[in-house]
């Protein structure tokens, strides 16, 4: 499955909804849905705030179904991350004045069992994670 | 997200309704420190019965109200939230500065604050 949506926050619910119909393919428990939706949500916000810091973009969301995983893309061609290392921790955000919990990748992290973050000034940010679905 | 504004003296209640978002928390965050300066509201508290989703965006709401109202001599509360909301706090580790309780959950001392003569 494959989104595009223009970056904008209102885009966001509809992202979340349409990542969490496609997973219900899988037997997901609750927790496991709202997991999903929730680390979808940050990615698709940082792709947003940080990528096209609020600038016009496109959001790309893929999702795929390997054996008992969800593997879900998150792709921005906005500003890319200098220091992927320092933006994934905890607290650290790099808008403080917008109260940007310092959160996101945190979040992604707990609540997926895999995360990887690709990223190159000037080119953008792909995030990939996966979720081993328990009932798979 | 619909939010719903009640005062109980100088206490402010919002209860919230719908999804907290990116996209919604600027124009509650804007709403709420209006509301707090208007109406010379000391503490706060966050009825969240009624919101299904909460991401990261909703902390940075939380926490900056809450330090607010610490600056004012008050309390932040968070109350009745669902499971989803409940383990986004967590991990953020809100709940170790301010007072939150689950929906369901019996915490007599917070809904003896939280009283606006509706039961809750």
């Amino acid at each position: 499955m494959k989104l595009q949506v223009p970056g904008k926050t209102s885009n966001e619910s509809f992202v979340r909804a349409t990542v969490g119909a496609f997973a219900s393919q899988l037997d997901l428990s609750l927790e496991e849905m709202a997991d999903i939706k929730t680390a979808v949500s940050e990615a698709v916000t940082n792709a947003i705030i940080h990528g096209y810091e609020c600038q016009k973009g496109v959001v790309t969301v893929e999702c795929k179904i390997i054996g008992e995983e969800l593997e879900i893309k998150v792709i921005d061609q906005g500003i890319g991350i200098e220091d992927v290392e320092l933006a994934m921790k905890p607290l650290y955000t790099s808008k403080p004045e917008e109260e940007r919990s310092g959160m996101g990748f945190t979040v992604m992290q707990t609540f997926m069992d895999r995360l990887v973050v690709e990223s190159a000034l000037g080119e953008g940010t792909k995030i990939t994670m996966t979720k081993r679905v328990a009932n798979g | 997200m619909n939010t719903r504004i009640e005062y109980a003296g100088n206490t402010l209640v919002a209860k919230l309704e719908g999804e907290l978002d990116q996209h919604v928390a600027t124009e509650l965050r804007t709403r709420l420190d209006d509301e707090i300066s208007k109406h010379n509201i000391i503490n706060l508290i966050f009825d969240f019965k009624g919101v299904t989703f909460m991401d990261s965006s909703g902390i940075g709401v939380i926490v900056g109200r809450y330090k607010k109202i610490q600056a004012r001599g008050g309390t932040t509360m968070v109350i009745r939230v669902q499971p989803q909301v409940d383990r986004v706090l967590e991990i953020s580790g809100i709940k170790k500065i301010l007072m939150c309780s689950r929906e369901g959950e019996n915490r007599g001392e917070l809904y003896e604050v939280a009283s606006t003569g509706e039961n809750i």
